[in-house]
């Protein structure tokens, strides 16, 4: 907080001086964030140039056309891109400082993330179920990898977004927990900003082929 | 001075994250709502008969889904953090377009010289 101007008795002012340094570790939070979901972009880009190369490669077996069920998928997508809006207006909220509300829109995302990872173990229990294993070709073990890994994130999202309703409650809006709300804000809209290459690039391309 | 810690004062509050409104996220949910239907729609209900094309189509939208969800969602600008972050995405898209470009030709190039040959295709190439 900056020095306030004290008047004396007086009259005299005094000067002001502005202590610019105080809060210097918020900004600087946002950006080592930043650079650490850019550093996770590279993981991502990574498993997707895995795919790119071995997305082809069946081994004579199924292929996506014979696997994916893009019904599934939209309805996957659909639940990602509620939970965005959600968390947005859990932060409109923690900006107006409305605790319960905020931690209402909180647990809707929660609620749409674990809809998106239950969907998301379906689908793998359904295609292992049918023999498509990891295992089974280079195609399913990048496939698995890059969904995989994108699914493993929401997750931890998830537990991320339930220590953060502890938080809230224990501590209430404090100036930590809002920094803390606003790096998860930043992970869970990176991941929605991942899953569209993941439905363009995996299913929807390759059902296309 | 005044003017100057002004502007100072001003910096710091925006400089960590430029905060959306109701208004913002709705458009930004709108839009991508309507750039995920599209291509969803072009391959399930194959509108269009030519592939290549409709590949095209998917990844564009894709690509502007992305910037919708970076200048909505992720609230990019290039003014935050005194344009570091723009900094740092455009050294990391550089990255990706190397990494994912790249792998696709230098494998695809490398898969057509070792591609199996069909024995019809053997029979030809023996010496």
């Amino acid at each position: 907080m900056a020095t306030q101007a004290h008047t004396t008795a007086s009259g005299a002012k005094v000067p002001v001086f502005y202590e610019r340094d105080e809060h210097a570790h918020e900004p600087s939070t946002m950006l080592g964030f930043w650079i650490y979901l850019m550093s996770d972009c590279l993981i991502f880009t990574v498993l997707f140039a895995t795919y790119a190369v071995l997305g082809r490669n069946y081994a004579a077996g199924p292929s996506p056309v014979d696997l994916f069920d893009l019904k599934l998928v939209a309805l996957n997508t659909a639940m990602l891109l509620f939970s965005s809006i959600t968390y947005g207006f859990a932060m409109l909220e923690m900006e107006k400082d409305k605790l319960r509300t905020m931690q209402l829109w909180l647990v809707v995302t929660g609620l749409f993330g674990a809809a998106f990872i239950g969907i998301e173990l379906y689908e793998f229990s359904h295609l292992i179920h049918e023999g498509a294993t990891p295992q089974r070709s280079a195609f399913l073990s990048s496939f698995f990898a890059l969904v995989g890994t994108h699914g493993l994130h929401v997750t931890f999202g998830i537990v991320w977004l339930i220590v953060l309703l502890i938080q809230t409650a224990n501590r209430g809006l404090i100036p930590e927990n809002k920094r803390r709300l606003m790096c998860l804000s930043m992970f869970w809209h990176f991941l929605d900003v991942v899953w569209i290459g993941v439905f363009t690039f995996v299913y929807l391309m390759g059902v296309l082929q | 001075m005044s003017a100057a810690s002004e502007a100072g004062h001003h910096d710091h509050s925006e400089g960590g994250q430029a905060h959306g409104s109701v208004k913002s996220y709705v458009t930004g949910f709108v839009l991508s709502v309507i750039l995920t239907a599209i291509p969803f729609w072009l391959v399930m209900g194959k509108v269009l008969p030519n592939v290549v094309w409709t590949t095209i189509i998917v990844l564009a939208l894709a690509v502007v889904q992305i910037v919708v969800h970076m200048v909505y969602f992720l609230h990019m600008n290039t003014k935050s953090e005194g344009g570091w972050t723009i900094l740092a995405l455009i050294f990391t898209v550089t990255l990706v377009v190397i990494t994912l470009t790249g792998s696709i030709w230098v494998m695809h190039h490398l898969n057509t010289n070792m591609m199996p040959m069909s024995p019809h295709d053997l029979l030809h190439h023996q010496p």
